[in-house]
């Protein structure tokens, strides 16, 4: 078989980082090849390479045997590649085809033809299996619609290449099924694609190749086929990485946060939490499950103080804190870790420097009498990098927005840590992460519950709340359709009550139990 | 490119550009821009290479003038935007500040030493509570503060006028009666060292206020909370920050740069207070102070005497037979080209790239 792409020797310096070194890749006509690594490891920058993003330092670029150089993204999509970024760059106020056609617009004189244009968006979405309705306004359309028009972006310009760039990312399991199918669609049609990705699951279902990069440098390509997660993911970080969380059993203590029949109003002006009771212990982790949109976010603005509740009681340590403000509650030991890491989790033309003191910038040694003390923030910086592994530039300095996702996180983690709170609201932790950051991040999380502190973990990925969690809370329509032990259930009963099929109160727990069982 | 150097080079280059335009438009209308030159030269330093006569210290004197208002209203704009709002109010501001000072300077009678820092402290305060009010309604209603800053401006323009005609009365319609010379800036000494220009202490306070600028901003737990506000709203509230506190805190302080230009003029550069019959651009100005120096303090305090400078020469272009907008010209095209930063700094990358050519970029 041939090459259709070939990136040989590629090296690439950024200011205080070797982004890639010497990386040869090779890819298969009609293959979907996986690129696997580590936040961080330079998968990104090779692939904005191919895509004319960036220019390499040294080394040279072949499409179907031919030399070429990719000075910038048209010059990419002349040559046939086409690429799907992590953040979508659409216009939310157009609709789907003037998304699609933007840039080289049909015209029938001087006005637009957007019929044919729709036409040709419809075609093109029956072919290859991608229902979008081409009339529909992006900002109306959910976020798996949103990446299909990228997709049909890159087909409508004819791409047979096409590079995804952490495409599952943002996508919900059934999503993720649904891009699987839609991939192997494409290659069956004669397409080719790069696929960028930390997932091992994804790599062993849909790719035929994968090539692994490890900071910046090539570890190894080998066949999927012949390659199991393990092997890929010791590839990855480069010592053996554990699944599971390692975590011995749970000493619950006194309740540090009870939450007593709170009804919490959601965007649209209607109850997204309804009549909701819930208690974490010292000690212990409490996951919070459920599909995405049944009242999570707007329990965790609740308890940290973000929006105001319709009724009900919130106590911290046995102290009513329903009408504190954001400050005070964080005062009195709350800790979040939000969803959102680059909207509500950092500031990101900060300095990473900056970022650590956000909370506790005004007190000592950040500050005296109101002026700023640079070297103690400097210092602070130094100390949590070293501690939590956060890998940046320039230390201290690195601007917060020229960090990977996973360092971002890193970032967020390890100031929220360093405060050390009694009461732990932890929302999605490790989205976007590769295994490795998972794993430490989990440890961590661990390593505070045995502190005694009390955390509540909010997360979509049910493997990551049935491994962590102590106890498990399942919230369905606002309300809490069940508390179960996370040793007691399975992924097929937290399933049903997400879906709202199954409700269970903690005293009938080990009856359902036993009819799971029979 | 660094970040630093680019934050240098790029508005040289800006400048550098405005200057070869405007040669080309006066090459055009048929005159000869080293004339053009010359007259700038003049206007900077008193310099007349045409004549080849020495340095007239009176013409320094006069650009430090105009330069004073044009950084602080510079100062006002770039305050507001570093916290993350467009604030078009300097203008209005400006007037507030300067009917306040007015006031204090026609009302009380003290010595030299308590009149004049109340008549600029009224001038502050002024300010202040004039930009506070659109900070309010954005914070507490969410009303733009570019809606409400421009609006605030006339609002402004005619209170001042009101107040100087209808409250302390004026016999020519013009002006309000002189000064007392305790609350002025003037000063025998400056004067006299300047060939008597309009020079006055009013540059102290401005340098002040630089300071000032740079020390809240870069220094201060209150700057770093303001940028944060400034840089991601969300962010700031998920952490605690009284976000709507700080914008009015915010808009306030910038209004109190502004009301601090108002009242150096009011007492500085006049010795009466002035009906004005309408918007004398010392707002926008700014905005073009603050673009090309890249809202820090020193760029604030280079580009407003670059433009100082330029408006001091335009009477002498028109001497020269050249067209006076011309300054006017090269002070658009400056700002032009700084907000074509983007498109330079390609070039540059370009340019910097062919110099230092990769071997094996070379074979391709």
């Amino acid at each position: 078989m041939s090459y259709i792409v070939e990136m040989l020797h590629i090296t690439k310096d950024f200011p205080g980082i070797r982004a890639n070194d010497d990386i040869t890749l090779q890819i298969e006509e009609r293959s979907i090849h996986a690129l696997l690594g580590e936040n961080g490891a330079g998968k990104s920058t090779l692939m904005s390479i191919l895509f004319g993003l960036y220019q390499p330092d040294s080394g040279s670029i072949r499409i179907r045997g031919t030399e070429v150089k990719i000075s910038d993204p048209n010059v990419a999509t002349s040559l046939g590649i086409g690429m799907v970024h992590q953040h979508f760059k659409l216009v939310h106020n157009f609709t789907v085809t003037e998304n699609i056609i933007l840039g080289m617009e049909p015209r029938k004189g001087p006005v637009i033809d957007i019929r044919t244009a729709e036409q040709k968006v419809e075609e093109i979405s029956r072919l290859y299996g991608l229902a979008v309705d081409p009339r529909a306004k992006i900002e109306d359309i959910s976020v798996s619609m949103q990446q299909r028009v990228e997709i049909l972006k890159m087909l409508y310009r004819d791409a047979e290449i096409l590079i995804f760039d952490e495409p599952t990312a943002v996508l919900t399991p059934q999503e993720i099924h649904e891009l699987m199918q839609i991939m192997k669609r494409l290659v069956e049609e004669g397409k080719t694609i790069l696929l960028i990705t930390h997932k091992l699951k994804e790599i062993k279902e849909v790719a035929d190749i994968c090539t692994v990069l490890r900071r910046g440098k090539l570890v190894s390509t080998v066949p999927v086929a012949d390659t199991d997660e393990e092997r890929m993911a010791e590839m990855m970080v480069g010592r053996q990485v554990s699944f599971h969380v390692e975590k011995g059993p749970a000493k619950p203590g006194d309740e540090l946060l009870r939450i007593e029949q709170l009804d919490v109003k959601n965007l649209k002006g209607l109850l997204g939490v309804k009549n909701l009771s819930l208690t974490v212990r010292a000690g212990e982790v409490l996951g919070l499950c459920g599909i995405d949109g049944n009242g999570q976010t707007e329990l965790v603005q609740a308890i940290t103080g973000l929006v105001k509740i319709e009724s009900g009681k919130i106590f911290l340590k046995d102290k009513d804190i329903t009408d504190l403000s954001i400050k005070e509650r964080t005062d009195l030991g709350l800790g979040h870790i939000p969803e959102d890491r680059q909207k509500h989790g950092l500031v990101l033309d900060f300095t990473l420097g900056e970022n650590f003191i956000i909370h506790n910038y005004y007190e000592k040694p950040f500050a005296n009498h109101g002026i700023l003390k640079k070297k103690a923030v400097f210092e602070n910086a130094e100390r949590l990098i070293q501690e939590f592994d956060v890998r940046s530039g320039q230390g201290a300095m690195t601007p917060a927005r020229a960090m990977s996702g996973g360092n971002q996180q890193k970032a967020i983690v390890a100031r929220e840590i360093d405060r050390s709170p009694d009461v732990f609201i932890v929302v999605q932790p490790t989205r976007g992460l590769d295994v490795g950051a998972i794993e430490y991040i989990h440890k961590r999380i661990i390593e505070e519950r045995d502190k005694s502190k009390a955390i509540l973990l909010v997360s979509l990925e049910l493997d990551e709340i049935m491994d962590v969690s102590d106890r498990i809370a399942v919230i369905y329509s606002g309300e809490i359709a069940g508390i179960v032990d996370a040793a007691a259930t399975n992924e097929n009963e937290l399933g049903l009550m997400m879906s709202g099929a199954l409700r269970k109160t903690r005293g009938a727990s080990h009856l359902a139990h036993e009819a799971a069982h029979a | 490119m660094t970040a630093r150097k680019e934050k240098i080079v790029l508005p040289l280059i800006a400048v550098l550009l405005g200057f070869v335009l405007g040669s080309l438009i006066v090459v055009l209308t048929g005159r000869s821009p080293l004339s053009m030159y010359a007259a700038i030269v003049k206007g900077f330093s008193g310099i007349d290479i045409l004549n080849g006569q020495p340095i007239n210290t009176r013409y320094i004197g006069e650009f430090i003038i105009q330069a004073m208002p044009i950084i602080l209203t510079g100062l006002s704009f770039a305050f507001a935007s570093r916290t993350g709002l467009f604030s078009i109010g300097a203008e209005g501001q400006l007037m507030i500040g300067s009917i306040s000072a007015t006031t204090v300077a026609l009302l009380l009678q003290a010595p030299r030493a308590v009149h004049l820092p109340l008549v600029l402290l009224a001038g502050v305060l002024g300010g202040a509570l004039w930009g506070a009010i659109p900070g309010f309604l954005k914070a507490r209603y969410n009303v733009h503060e570019v809606v409400v800053t421009i609006m605030m401006n006339y609002i402004a323009l005619h209170f001042n006028n009101f107040v100087i005609l209808h409250i302390f009365g004026s016999v020519d319609r013009v002006k309000t009666a002189p000064f007392p010379t305790s609350a002025l800036l003037k000063s025998p000494f400056l004067e006299s060292i300047t060939r008597y220009s309009r020079l006055n202490w009013g540059f102290i306070p401005v340098i002040i206020a630089l300071v000032l600028f740079s020390f809240i901003i870069n220094k201060t737990t209150f700057g770093y909370s303001l940028r944060a506000v400034g840089y991601n709203k969300e962010a700031a509230r998920y952490a605690g920050m009284k976000v709507s506190r700080n914008i009015v805190a915010s808009m306030a302080i910038a209004g109190a740069f502004a009301g601090l230009a108002g009242a150096v003029i009011t007492v500085g550069t006049f010795n009466f207070g002035r009906v004005i019959q309408a918007a004398e651009g010392y707002g926008f100005d700014g905005i073009a102070v603050a673009l090309v120096g890249g809202n820090e303090a020193m760029g604030i305090l280079l580009a407003g005497m670059l433009f100082g400078g330029l408006k001091a020469a335009q009477p002498l272009m028109q001497s020269q037979g050249i067209p006076r907008e011309i300054a006017g010209i090269i002070q658009a095209s400056i700002v032009l080209f700084v907000a074509m930063k983007f498109g330079i700094k390609m070039v540059l990358d370009k340019f910097e790239r062919k110099q230092v050519p990769t071997t094996e970029g070379d074979r391709v």
